[in-house]
C-alpha cells in the first residue's frame, strides 16, 4: 500500500492546471478528492509520474443556482452539496444519493466533479446524473465543451474525456417542481459499493405519471440510462403491472459483473427490485 | 501513618474499585487522546524498513529470483531470499503446531500471498519501490482448493519438504497432503447408539475460513545490538514469553539475551499468538545490518498471509429419542489448515478443544474425528476469539440441535431444556472426558427467554407468517436460539503446552513502603483492559485501591515468565495467579500486623483494607501501614520487604456459559437480514468489571455478526483468494452493527481462587449459532434444514428462491 514516486503540482488556476496536462502529457493524472485515484496509486494499478491537485482552481469550488438552472462546479464536495439547502429544496435527489456514498469522512473530500469523471461504473453519481439530463462541461486547450452524461461513459474507467482535458462543472436543469424522486442503493456495508442501485425521477399529474427518467448504478460497464423502462411508466398510473413491466426492461439493460456482491443473476435481480422500490418512494413523494 | 478521617466501611469498600466495580478504563486516558504506543509508533535511530515480495500464485515452482534491478533502486540496501537463509537454518521455522513454515519460500510457493523474498530499505517508499524489482520466474502448478480433493490419489503433493514422511507431528498421515487424524470418545458406543435409536439427524455443516482481521495489522521492530549482543524486538505479540523462548531457540541466541516487548496492541483475536516469517526476517536483517529493522504488514497482507480461522468442513450426527432426549453424537471433521499447519492450539490438542462439542448437554455417548489436510491456502488455523475451536463445536452442536428440534417438531428452547445438564449433575464427566467445574442452565435459559419475552415472539412470528403467505409482507421473521458451554483457562500444565511450555501463567506483586503497588503479569492485553480489572482483583485481596496499583504486562525482561493471551486465558489463569500472589502478600502482612499490634497471628482477621484484632475492630493496621513497616521496622524472624510472586498451574478449565436469543427480519426480495433484538446472557463467574465484560460481549457478538451475516475467505481453482481488502472482507461498522442486549447469571468456579471464569470469547462462541438458528428459523416452516454460513444477501436470496418464495 505504498504508491510509487510522482512529481504533485498545484495550479491556482484552471488555465495553468490546463497547462500542465497538455504540456506533461500522458504521464500526468488529475486528482481532486483523491478517493478512488489514491487507493489506485497505493496498491500501483495507478503509476502516474505527476499528479497535477486541482484544489487551489477557486473557479472549480461554486454551486450556482440561476431559476431552474444548476451548474455545480467539478470541486464541490459531496459533503457541501449536501449542506446546499437551496439545491436540495429544488433537487432532493442529490442530497439523497449523496448521503449513500462512503461516509463523512469521505464524503468531506470526494467531489462531484471527480465521482463522475473517473468513469468508475461503483460510482452512485453518473447514474443520479443520466437520469438528471445532465450535461458535463470540459475545458481543453482547443477551449471548452459540453458532453451529455448519457453520452459519455464508454466503458469502465474510459470516458468521452480526453487525456488533456478537465471536467469542470455539472449543469442540468432541475427537474420540475412537485416532481418525486429517490435514489436506492443496496449494498452490503458502509462505504462498499452498490450490488445494484437506482435512481428515479418522475412527474404525476392527475394520478398518471407524465414524465419518468431511471439511471441504475454498478451493474454494468458503465452507468445505465433505462430510457425504456422510463417510457413504460409514461402515462400509466403507476400501476404493479406496469411497474413489473418497468422493472425487467430495467433488468434487461443491465450486465453486471459476478462478484463479492452475488453472482451475475442476483445482481440483475436486485437491479429490478431497486428500481421497482425507488418507483413507489418516487411515487409517494410527489406532488 | 493512622488513618485520620473516620470513613465507614461502605466508603472504605467503595474506595478499593475492588471485584464486582465497572471502574472506568484507566488504558483510555491515552488511547481515546491519541497517545497509544504501538509497534508502528515506534521510532528508534538509523532504523531500516522491511517488505516482502509475495507470491502471486498459490501454487508454482520458484525458478528463479533476481534481485539486480531491486538492489540499484536508491535506498534498498539487501534482498533476503530463501537462500540466504539457508546457510543460518532459518528458511524454515517450528509453527506452535509441531509443523514447520517456510519463512522465504522454498523453491516452490504454496499459496498466494506467501513471503518470497524480503527487502530491507531505508524507508517504506524505497523497500516497496524495491519488491516492485524484485523479478520471480514462476513455473505454475496444479492447485488444491477444496480441502475434500487434498486426500484424492491424484492430487498433487503439497509440501515437497514433508513428502514421503509418514509420520508427522500428530501420529501417522494417510497422504502426503495429510496433517493429522485425532478422534476422542467412544466411537464403538456412538455407532450403536445411532443404530439403535428412534430419530437419527445428519447435516453436513461447514464453518467459513474467516480471519480474525485485527485493527492493528501485525508487525515488530528487531534491534541487535551488535556491542551488548543483545536482541530487543517489539512486536505485536499475544505470548512474549513464548516468542522469546522460540526465538531463542531458532537462532541460537541466549534466552537471556533477547528481550520481547508488546507495547500497547491494537486487538489480537488470535491473529497475533502465531510466529511470522517477517518476525524472523527483521531480527536477521536488523543482525546483517546492525540497524534496527521495522516490519509492518498492511491490511492485505494482514488478510492475505497472516493465520486466518475456522474452515472446518463438519459432519454432525444425533441419536433421540422421539420425544427429544439426546442418546449420542457423533462428529467428523476435514479441517482445511492451508499450506502449513499454523494452528495455535495446545500440543497434545490437534483439533483443540474440538471436543466440547457434546456442548451443555448431557449425552451419554459421542466419538469425534477430524482429519487435518493440506490446500493451497494461507496457514493458520487460529482461535479466532474463541478457545481452540471451540466456536466450531459451539455452531455444529447448536444448529444440530435446531435440525433435531424440526424434525420432532418440537420449540428449540425446549429441546434444550430437555438435554441441559443439570445443576445438582456438576462437576460433570462429559462423555468426551472434559470434567465441566460448575454450572446452572436450566436458570440461564429461563431468565434469557423471560427477559426477551419469548412466548411472545413466537406468537409474533406466528402471525408474520401468516400475514407473508396472506402476500400481506415481504419479510420473514427468525428468532434464534443458542446455548453454549465454552472451556477456557488453558490450561492445567499436565495436559496443555505450547512447544512444550506449559500453559501455567504468573504474577509479581511489589507492595512499595508508601502503601501503592506495582504488578506485573505473564499476559497481555489487547485491548481486554488488564490494567483496569488486575488491580481490581489486587484491590479486592488485600485493601489496596485500585488506582493505587500499577499494571506491567508485556517486556520479558521485567514480567514473570507466562504464555500469554488468548482463549479467553488471562482471567483463569494469570487472574488466579495474581489472586494468589495477592494472598501470599496478605499471609505475610498478617505476621506484620501481629508484631505491631503485640497479639498472635491467629488473633487477627482480615476486614476490607486492614488487619484488625477479633472483637476489638478499633484495634487494627491498614495495609498501607502494613506496607510501610515493612520497609521501615526490623520484624524479628521476618525478612524485610511486601513483595510476592506466584506461577499458577489451574486444576482444570473453566467453563462459561450462555443463552443467547437473537431475532431478526429478513427482506426476502433483496436477501438483507436485519438484526431487530438480540438479548446476551452469559455466565462467566464472579466478575470482576461488569463494564468491561459488556465491552467484550459487544465487540464479540459483532464479530459473530461479522461472521454469520459476510465474512468469507475463499480461493478459486488457481488459488487466488477473495476477501482480501476491507472492501470485500466484512467488518461492520457501527451502522451496520444492532443494539446489543446484555444480562448476567453469576454461577463462580469452585476450583478459581475468585471463582471467575472468563468471558472474552463467550460472544463470538455464542453469537454465531444464535444469529445463524435466527436465519434459519426464519425459513424453517417453509422446510429449510441447513444452508452454509455467511448468510449474505444473495445466498439467503438463494435459499428463499430455492424455497419457492421469490417473485
Amino acid at each position: 500500500m505504498i504508491p510509487g514516486s510522482f512529481e504533485y503540482h498545484r495550479p491556482s488556476s484552471l488555465d495553468d492546471a490546463v497547462g500542465l496536462m497538455s504540456s506533461l502529457g500522458e504521464d500526468a493524472l488529475l486528482v481532486a478528492g483523491g478517493h478512488s485515484l489514491i487507493p489506485m496509486m497505493k496498491l500501483r494499478m495507478a503509476a502516474p509520474e505527476h499528479l497535477i491537485d486541482l484544489q487551489d482552481v477557486q473557479s472549480l469550488k461554486s454551486i450556482s443556482i440561476d431559476g431552474g438552472k444548476v451548474a455545480l462546479g467539478a470541486m464541490v464536495t459531496q459533503a457541501e452539496l449536501i449542506a446546499s439547502e437551496e439545491l436540495c429544496a429544488i433537487c432532493p435527489l442529490l442530497k439523497e444519493a449523496s448521503l449513500q456514498i462512503a461516509d463523512p469522512q469521505i464524503r468531506n473530500l470526494g467531489t462531484i466533479g471527480g465521482n463522475v469523471a473517473n468513469g468508475d461504473p461503483g460510482n452512485d453519481m453518473p447514474a443520479v446524473m443520466q437520469t438528471l439530463g445532465a450535461t458535463y462541461m470540459l475545458t481543453g486547450p482547443d477551449g471548452e465543451r459540453e458532453v451529455a452524461a448519457k453520452d459519455f461513459y464508454e466503458a469502465a474507467y474510459f470516458t468521452a474525456r480526453e487525456d488533456n482535458e478537465i471536467l469542470t462543472a455539472i449543469c442540468f436543469d432541475a427537474p420540475a417542481k412537485g416532481h418525486g424522486s429517490a435514489y436506492l442503493k443496496q449494498k452490503r456495508k458502509i462505504g462498499d459499493y452498490a450490488t445494484a442501485a437506482a435512481a428515479v425521477v418522475l412527474e404525476i399529474s392527475g394520478g398518471n405519471c407524465t414524465a419518468a427518467s431511471i439511471g441504475l448504478t454498478n451493474v454494468g460497464d458503465t452507468p445505465l440510462l433505462a430510457e425504456e423502462a422510463s417510457a413504460i411508466l409514461v402515462g400509466s398510473s403507476l400501476d404493479d403491472d406496469t411497474v413489473k413491466k418497468a422493472m425487467e426492461a430495467a433488468r434487461a439493460i443491465t450486465d453486471p459483473a459476478s462478484d463479492g456482491r452475488g453472482p451475475k443473476e442476483f445482481r440483475t435481480h436486485i437491479a429490478g427490485i431497486m428500481v421497482q422500490r425507488a418507483i413507489a418512494l418516487a411515487q409517494s413523494r410527489a406532488k | 501513618m493512622n488513618d485520620q478521617t473516620p470513613i465507614t466501611r461502605e466508603q472504605r469498600i467503595e474506595k478499593l474499585q475492588g471485584q464486582g466495580c465497572s471502574r472506568k478504563r484507566v488504558e483510555d486516558v491515552r488511547f481515546t487522546q491519541g497517545k497509544g504506543n504501538y509497534v508502528d509508533d515506534i521510532k528508534l535511530p538509523g532504523m531500516l524498513f522491511g517488505d516482502f515480495v509475495r507470491s502471486p500464485y498459490g501454487h508454482a515452482n520458484v525458478k528463479s529470483i533476481n534481485t539486480e534491478a531491486a538492489l540499484k533502486v536508491p535506498g534498498v540496501l539487501a534482498v533476503i531470499t530463501a537462500e540466504d537463509l539457508k546457510p543460518l537454518n532459518l528458511h524454515y521455522m517450528p509453527t506452535l503446531a509441531g509443523d514447520v513454515q517456510a519463512v522465504l519460500a522454498d523453491e516452490k510457493v504454496l499459496f498466494q500471498g506467501q513471503e518470497v523474498a524480503f527487502v530491507v530499505a531505508t524507508d517504506r517508499y524505497a523497500a516497496a519501490d524495491g519488491v516492485e524489482a524484485v523479478e520471480v520466474d514462476y513455473e505454475a502448478l496444479p492447485v488444491i482448493n477444496d480441502p475434500h480433493k487434498s486426500m484424492d490419489d491424484d492430487a498433487p503433493t503439497l509440501r515437497e519438504d514433508i513428502a514421503g514422511k509418514m509420520e508427522g507431528a500428530h501420529g501417522a498421515r494417510k497422504h502426503n497432503n495429510h496433517i493429522f487424524f485425532w478422534e476422542e470418545g467412544d466411537k464403538e458406543g456412538t455407532d450403536k447408539a445411532l443404530a439403535d435409536a428412534e430419530v437419527v439427524v445428519e447435516e453436513q455443516i461447514t464453518y467459513q475460513r474467516v480471519h480474525p482481521c485485527p485493527l492493528e495489522t501485525c508487525g515488530c521492530v528487531a534491534s541487535m545490538d551488535k556491542i551488548t549482543g543483545k536482541l530487543t524486538v517489539w512486536g505485536t505479540f499475544q505470548a512474549p514469553h513464548a516468542v522469546r523462548t522460540v526465538a531463542s531457540l531458532i537462532t541460537n541466541i541466549a534466552e537471556h539475551n533477547i528481550r520481547i516487548i508488546s507495547p500497547d496492541i491494537g486487538g489480537g483475536f488470535g491473529n497475533k499468538v502465531g510466529v511470522y516469517p517477517g518476525y524472523i526476517c527483521s531480527i536477521v536483517a536488523s543482525i546483517v545490518t546492525g540497524a534496527p529493522v521495522k516490519w509492518v504488514e498492511d491490511r492485505i497482507e494482514n488478510l492475505t498471509a497472516t493465520a486466518f480461522a475456522r474452515d472446518y468442513h463438519m459432519t454432525g450426527k444425533l441419536a433421540a429419542t422421539k420425544e427429544g432426549i439426546i442418546t449420542g453424537l457423533s462428529a467428523y471433521v476435514l479441517a482445511d489448515h492451508g499450506a502449513f499447519d499454523a494452528c495455535a492450539d495446545p500440543t497434545k490438542f490437534p483439533a483443540g478443544f474440538f471436543s466440547i462439542v457434546t456442548g451443555a448437554y448431557d449425552i451419554p455417548v459421542a466419538h469425534v474425528g477430524v482429519d487435518g489436510v493440506y490446500t493451497n491456502k494461507a496457514p493458520g488455523g487460529v482461535a479466532y476469539r474463541c478457545s481452540f475451536r471451540v466456536t466450531e463445536a459451539a455452531y455444529l452442536i447448536e444448529r444440530m440441535i435446531d435440525i433435531l428440534a424440526r424434525k420432532l417438531d418440537m420449540d428449540p428452547a425446549e429441546i434444550r431444556m430437555k438435554n441441559f445438564i443439570k445443576k445438582e449433575q456438576f462437576p460433570y464427566d462429559s462423555a468426551l472426558g472434559w470434567e465441566y467445574d460448575s454450572g446452572d442452565y436450566h436458570t440461564a435459559m429461563e431468565k434469557a427467554l423471560d427477559t426477551i419475552d419469548y412466548k411472545a415472539l413466537r406468537a409474533e412470528q406466528a402471525e408474520n407468517r401468516a400475514a407473508f403467505d396472506r402476500g400481506e409482507t415481504r419479510t420473514l421473521m427468525g428468532i434464534g436460539v443458542a446455548f453454549f458451554t465454552e472451556i477456557v483457562g488453558a490450561g492445567p500444565v499436565k495436559n496443555c503446552d505450547i512447544l512444550g511450555l506449559g500453559m501455567f501463567d504468573s504474577c509479581e506483586i511489589r507492595i512499595h513502603p508508601t502503601g501503592s503497588a506495582t504488578a506485573r503479569l505473564g499476559t497481555i492485553s489487547q485491548g481486554q483492559g488488564h490494567a483496569t480489572t488486575f488491580p481490581q482483583i489486587i484491590a479486592s485481596e488485600i485493601g489496596i485501591p485500585a488506582e493505587d496499583i500499577t499494571l506491567e504486562e508485556g517486556d520479558t525482561d521485567t514480567a514473570p515468565y507466562g504464555l500469554g493471551t488468548y482463549g479467553s486465558r488471562s482471567t483463569p489463569v494469570a487472574g488466579a495467579a495474581t489472586a494468589m500472589a495477592a494472598r501470599k502478600i496478605k499471609a505475610k502482612a498478617q505476621m506484620i500486623a501481629a508484631y505491631l499490634l503485640e497479639v498472635h497471628d491467629s488473633d487477627l482477621e482480615w476486614d476490607v483494607d486492614r488487619f484488625q484484632v477479633k472483637g476489638n475492630p478499633e484495634l487494627h493496621k491498614t495495609m498501607k501501614e502494613i506496607a510501610f513497616a515493612a520497609y521501615t521496622q526490623a520484624i524479628p524472624g521476618l525478612e524485610p520487604g511486601l513483595e510476592a510472586v506466584s506461577y499458577y498451574d489451574p486444576p482444570n478449565m473453566t467453563y462459561p456459559f450462555g443463552a443467547y436469543i437473537g431475532v431478526v427480519d429478513i427482506d426476502v426480495d433483496t436477501g438483507e437480514v436485519d438484526v431487530r433484538r438480540f438479548y446476551a446472557l452469559d455466565d462467566c463467574g464472579t466478575r470482576i468489571n461488569p463494564m468491561i465484560i459488556e465491552g467484550q460481549v459487544h465487540g464479540g457478538l459483532t464479530e459473530a455478526l461479522a461472521i454469520v451475516m459476510g465474512q468469507d475467505i475463499s480461493y478459486d481453482e488457481i488459488g487466488n483468494m477473495s476477501g482480501s481488502s476491507l472492501m470485500d472482507f466484512f467488518l461492520p461498522t457501527a451502522v451496520e452493527t444492532p443494539n446489543w442486549e446484555t444480562g448476567f447469571t453469576e454461577t463462580p468456579s469452585p476450583h478459581h481462587p475468585i471463582g471467575a471464569k472468563g468471558v472474552g470469547e463467550s460472544p463470538n462462541v455464542g453469537g454465531v449459532p444464535a444469529l445463524s438458528n435466527a436465519v434459519h428459523d426464519a425459513f424453517a416452516h417453509k422446510g429449510l434444514t441447513h444452508t452454509q454460513m455467511p448468510h449474505d444477501h444473495w445466498r439467503v436470496w438463494k435459499t428463499a428462491q430455492s424455497l419457492g418464495l421469490t417473485e
